[in-house]
This record gives C-alpha cells, sequence and structure tokens, in this order.
C-alpha cells in the first residue's frame, strides 16, 4: 500500500466521427494505490470504457498524462491484465487454449505456468472444463475463464470493463465475491468500470465518480465498508445510504447538464 | 503492405469510437455457400438405413422398370449392366481415371495455394484488392473451360492445358471465399491479442486466419468442385485420354452402360472432395455451428 500504481492527471480523449468529433473525456484525474480497488461509475457514454482503454495504450489518450506503474501509458505491457465486457474468449480454441493464449503470444514457456494456471482454474471453479470449447459454457463460466486468462501471466494490475454486464443478476452477485476472493488472494491491483453503483459499493474502497459527457471528476467516495465484507452486507441500511448518496450525486450532475443545455442525452452510437 | 495494413488497425483503434463489443458473425460474402459443408451429418443407425432403403428402392425401382418394360441398353441401361460394364471396362478405364485426378489435383494444389497466398495478401492491402477484384471477378464469371481450345493450340493435347484450365477455374473460388473470410476481423479480438503486445503477423496467424478458416474451407470445396468440373470438360475437347473423353467416346458409340459408368467414376472423385472437405472443415472450423 502506499505505492501509487495508476497516476493519471488531466486527461482527455476525443474521437473522430462521421458527426464531427466527440468529446468523450475531459480532463480527468485519478490515483490508485497498490492493491487498491477502485471502481469508476458514471451514466451512460460518460466515457468509463473509454478511460479504461486509454490506460492499456491501445486507445491513448488524447491529453493529459498518464502512469502506470511509473510509466507513461503507450505500448501494451505484460503488466496489466484486461478484462472485457464481454468475455472474448476464441471460439476455436478450447478453455485451457483460450487461458494460455496470453503466454503464447509472450512466447512465454507454458510449463512454468501450468502449476499456477492449474490453481487459478481451481479458483473459479473451472475444473473438468479445461477442454471444452466456449460455446460449450455459460455465461458466468466464460467470463470465469477470461478472468483466469487475465491473471495467467501474472500482471500487476487488472483492469475491468463492465466485466459482469452481460451476466444475469443473480451469476454476477456470484461472479462479484468471487472476485473479491481472488483480490483478496493475489492482491492484484484493480481498476474497475461499472454503471451498477451497488456492484461499485460493494467492491471498492473507492468509487470515483464521472460526469456526464464529455466524462470529468465529479466526486470521489470512500467506501467505508468493514474489509471483507460481511455477508448480506448489501442487505445492510449503512450500505444502502452510500449507494443512495452516489446515484444522488449522479442524478443532479445529468440535471445539472440539462439546465445548462450542455446535456447528451444517451451513449454514442458506436462508428464502425 | 503489412505496415500499410498495421497503420489502418491502428487508425482503426484510434480515432473512430471503438465498438467494444465482438462481433463474430459479420460479412459473409455473396458466395456464401458454407451450408453445403455442413449439410448433411449422419447421426444413428435409422438415418443409415433410410439412405440405404432410399438407395435400395431406386435402384432396384431402376432394375425392374428397365427389364420390365423392355427398354434397350442404347437408351437406358439397367444398373446391373452398368455395373457389368464398370467391371469389363475397368483395365482400360482406370488410366482415364487417373489422368483426370492427376490434372485435378495438379490444377488444384495450384490454383487453391495461389488463390489462398493472393486473399492473405490483398486483404492487407485494401487499395490493391480493389484493383485485383474486378480481373478475379472476370476469372469468374468467364467460364475457362472457354479458354482450353486455346490452351491445347499452345500447349498441344497433353496434360498441361487441362492443369492449368483446372487451376483457373479452382484458384479464383479459393480466393474470393477467403478474401470474405479474411475480412472477417473482429476487432475486439484483435484488441485483445494487442493488449498481451502481439504483433501483426501472430495477429494473422492467431486471429485473423482461425477466424477466416471456415469460408477458406468453403472456398477449398467450391474450388475443387469447379476444379472437378473443368478437368473432365477439358477432356472433352482434345487429346484421347482423361475421363472426359472416355464420357464423349462411349456415348459417340451409343454405349449407354460404360458411359454410365464412367459417370460413376466421375461422381465418385465428387463425393470424396466433398467428404474431404467436410472432414476438414470439422476438424478446422466446427466451431463456428
Amino acid at each position: 500500500m502506499g505505492n501509487t500504481v495508476i497516476d493519471i492527471q488531466g486527461v482527455s480523449k476525443i474521437y473522430a466521427s462521421a458527426r464531427g468529433p466527440v468529446h468523450a473525456i475531459d480532463n480527468f484525474s485519478m490515483k490508485v494505490d497498490e492493491g487498491d480497488f477502485v471502481a469508476i461509475v458514471g451514466p451512460s457514454g460518460c466515457g468509463k470504457t473509454t478511460l479504461l482503454w486509454g490506460l492499456t495504450g491501445l486507445h491513448p489518450f488524447s491529453g493529459g498524462t498518464a502512469l502506470m506503474l511509473g510509466e507513461p501509458v503507450g505500448k501494451p505491457r505484460r503488466d496489466i491484465g484486461i478484462i472485457f465486457q464481454q468475455s472474448n474468449l476464441l471460439p476455436w480454441r478450447n478453455l485451457i487454449q483460450n487461458i494460455t493464449f496470453p503466454l503464447e503470444i509472450m512466447k512465454e514457456p507454458l510449463s512454468q505456468y501450468r502449476e499456477r494456471i492449474q490453481e487459478l482454474i481451481d479458483g473459479v471453479e473451472l475444473s473438468g472444463f479445461e477442454n471444452h470449447y466456449p460455446r460449450e459454457l455459460s455465461g458466468g463460466m466464460q467470463q470465469r475463464a477470461s478472468i483466469v486468462r487475465a491473471l495467467s501471466f501474472d500482471p500487476k494490475i487488472l483492469l475491468m470493463d463492465e466485466p459482469f454486464g452481460a451476466l444475469d443478476a443473480y451469476t454476477r452477485d456470484e461472479m462479484d465475491t468471487l472476485l473479491l476472493g481472488i483480490w483478496k488472494k493475489t492482491k492484484k491491483t484493480i481498476a474497475f468500470v461499472t454503471h451498477r453503483i451497488e456492484e461499485a459499493v460493494y467492491l471498492a474502497n473507492t468509487v470515483y465518480v464521472m460526469t456526464p459527457r464529455p466524462g470529468t471528476n465529479s466526486e470521489v467516495f470512500q467506501i467505508d465498508l468493514p474489509r471483507p465484507r460481511p455477508e448480506g452486507i448489501t442487505m445492510e441500511d449503512r450500505y444502502f445510504k452510500i449507494v443512495a448518496e452516489i446515484k444522488r450525486k449522479i442524478v443532479l450532475d445529468v440535471e445539472k447538464q440539462k439546465e445548462d443545455g450542455t446535456y447528451k442525452s444517451q451513449a454514442y452510437s458506436t462508428v464502425t | 503492405m503489412a505496415k500499410e495494413h498495421a497503420d489502418r488497425y491502428q487508425k482503426q483503434l484510434e480515432d473512430e469510437i471503438p465498438d467494444f463489443e465482438s462481433h463474430e458473425h459479420e460479412r459473409h460474402g455473396q458466395l456464401d455457400i458454407s451450408a453445403t459443408v455442413s449439410a448433411v451429418e449422419i447421426h444413428g443407425w435409422q438415418q443409415i438405413l433410410g439412405i440405404i432403403a432410399v438407395a435400395v428402392i431406386v435402384i432396384g425401382g431402376w432394375e425392374l422398370g428397365v427389364r420390365v418394360f423392355k427398354v434397350p441398353e442404347f437408351v437406358f441401361p439397367a444398373p446391373s449392366a452398368i455395373a457389368r460394364a464398370l467391371v469389363v471396362n475397368m483395365p482400360t478405364v482406370y488410366e482415364h481415371f487417373f489422368i483426370t485426378l492427376g490434372e485435378l489435383l495438379a490444377g488444384y494444389v495450384i490454383g487453391a495455394s495461389i488463390g489462398l497466398v493472393l486473399a492473405a495478401v490483398l486483404t492487407q492491402a485494401p487499395f490493391l484488392e480493389k484493383i485485383i477484384t474486378p480481373y478475379i471477378l472476370l476469372l469468374i464469371t468467364t467460364p475457362t473451360i472457354a479458354l482450353v481450345p486455346l490452351l491445347m493450340l499452345r500447349m498441344g493435347f497433353t496434360i498441361w492445358p487441362r492443369i492449368v484450365a483446372v487451376a483457373l477455374a479452382s484458384g479464383p473460388m479459393v480466393m474470393i471465399n477467403s478474401v470474405t473470410g479474411f475480412r472477417r476481423t473482429d476487432l475486439a479480438k484483435i484488441a485483445l491479442a494487442k493488449s498481451y503486445g502481439a504483433s501483426t503477423f501472430q495477429i494473422f496467424s492467431k486471429i485473423r486466419f482461425p477466424l477466416a478458416l471456415p469460408m477458406i474451407n468453403v472456398g477449398l470445396l467450391v474450388g475443387a468442385i469447379f476444379g472437378l468440373i473443368t478437368a473432365v470438360a477439358s477432356d472433352m475437347i482434345g487429346g484421347k485420354m482423361g475421363l472426359g473423353n472416355r464420357i464423349a467416346y462411349y456415348s459417340s458409340l451409343a454405349r449407354m452402360a460404360s458411359f454410365f459408368a464412367v459417370i460413376l467414376l466421375v461422381s465418385l472423385i465428387g463425393i470424396s472432395i466433398w467428404i474431404i472437405m467436410a472432414a476438414v472443415g470439422k476438424r478446422w472450423a466446427s466451431w463456428e455451428e
């Protein structure tokens, strides 16, 4: 703890689109310490996903400075693991081949990782499914596999982009608890983007709220709930209070923009 | 070219609002006949029994009909007569069988390899692709068989003009389908590989090529069938060899039983092609179903 591993200062991102430039993020700053669990929330289209992609170096920011582990964000690097909205497993590879895919790209000797990977697979209760193809697995299993894939090469930081957004509510809650278990065991630094405030409050130490587009800092909430999260915490008043507080803030941000006439409704459509 | 390609993807990844979701089943071309590779799959003894029963009824009915109505052999031979002709003619026909098979294999290997490589290279260079595509379409829409007389004039009544014709017929088919396959870029999967620091070659070999495989499989099947058609037709045009030549020969003598026996051999090649391609598809490209 104490060591800042993600340090972004006033970053912005402008996309080109058929209907002129889209200002997705404007002057957003965030600091994440080693071993911390940070969630980023905000209304649809506020640039949460863009922020995370900026950190991966795949879609560089247009302005501002972003440091990951003390180095400017740029090339993809192997101390960062990314977990996408969709599991994004390769359908022509079975589970274990999908999990070892990053190591294969990095030309790492698989034998050195075998034991570690088996442990991870056991940890997410996927043992016995190693030879199954993605289409034979449920959505939750696919997403668990993608978590193991991201952990396979032992990155220091996990960037997660609404990883459980495509799952049903029950599976999602299960996955949240599972993720907390993984976090506790592996001590990774996690930056987690979600639109579900409940999820953010349950998971994170710190919740960053973004304003509607262009996304900028709205407020930072320190989540003052005990660790490890007690069972049934999501049904307690102190939990609801924090959730409500954050929700209120987001609603206020949207209303303020509406009054100013700067609000752009809904997420921007994707241009391909 | 590889550089330009990499830049193109980089541009797509940087400048436009990215589509963060995965689209696997996009962009099939107009020549998508992938159903042909996966249409028939045999499950259980009932189905096998059914297929055999139909064969027995059709062949038996045919035999019975020919015998009852005393249809002369030169009009329509009975299955038994065809089978007899097959056995009797085998010593002379098998040479022709292997000649046609040789034309097909040689021409196909040459044509399909060129088609596949061209597809892989051209899809990396969009400008080049736009220039070449009309010529490929010209090759596809012009029946290659029309060129065979010219080829024979230049190369003689040997096996060579036929090999060239088969290559010209199968290559573009393999190419156009493979192009469709290589165009199926899944940006989310490419981004995934990139996030691990994948090189352009790794992205090609580990993402784009496997993604294209189902369409390549279709192209290989269609190319082989077009190759077979062209091989047999070339045989008919000139030179005294090949199954096509035998078909023309027996029909000119009204030896219909022998004629049908040769057709049977041609079908045998065609069915083998289908079985091989279906097996290849099952092994390498079945993830898509």
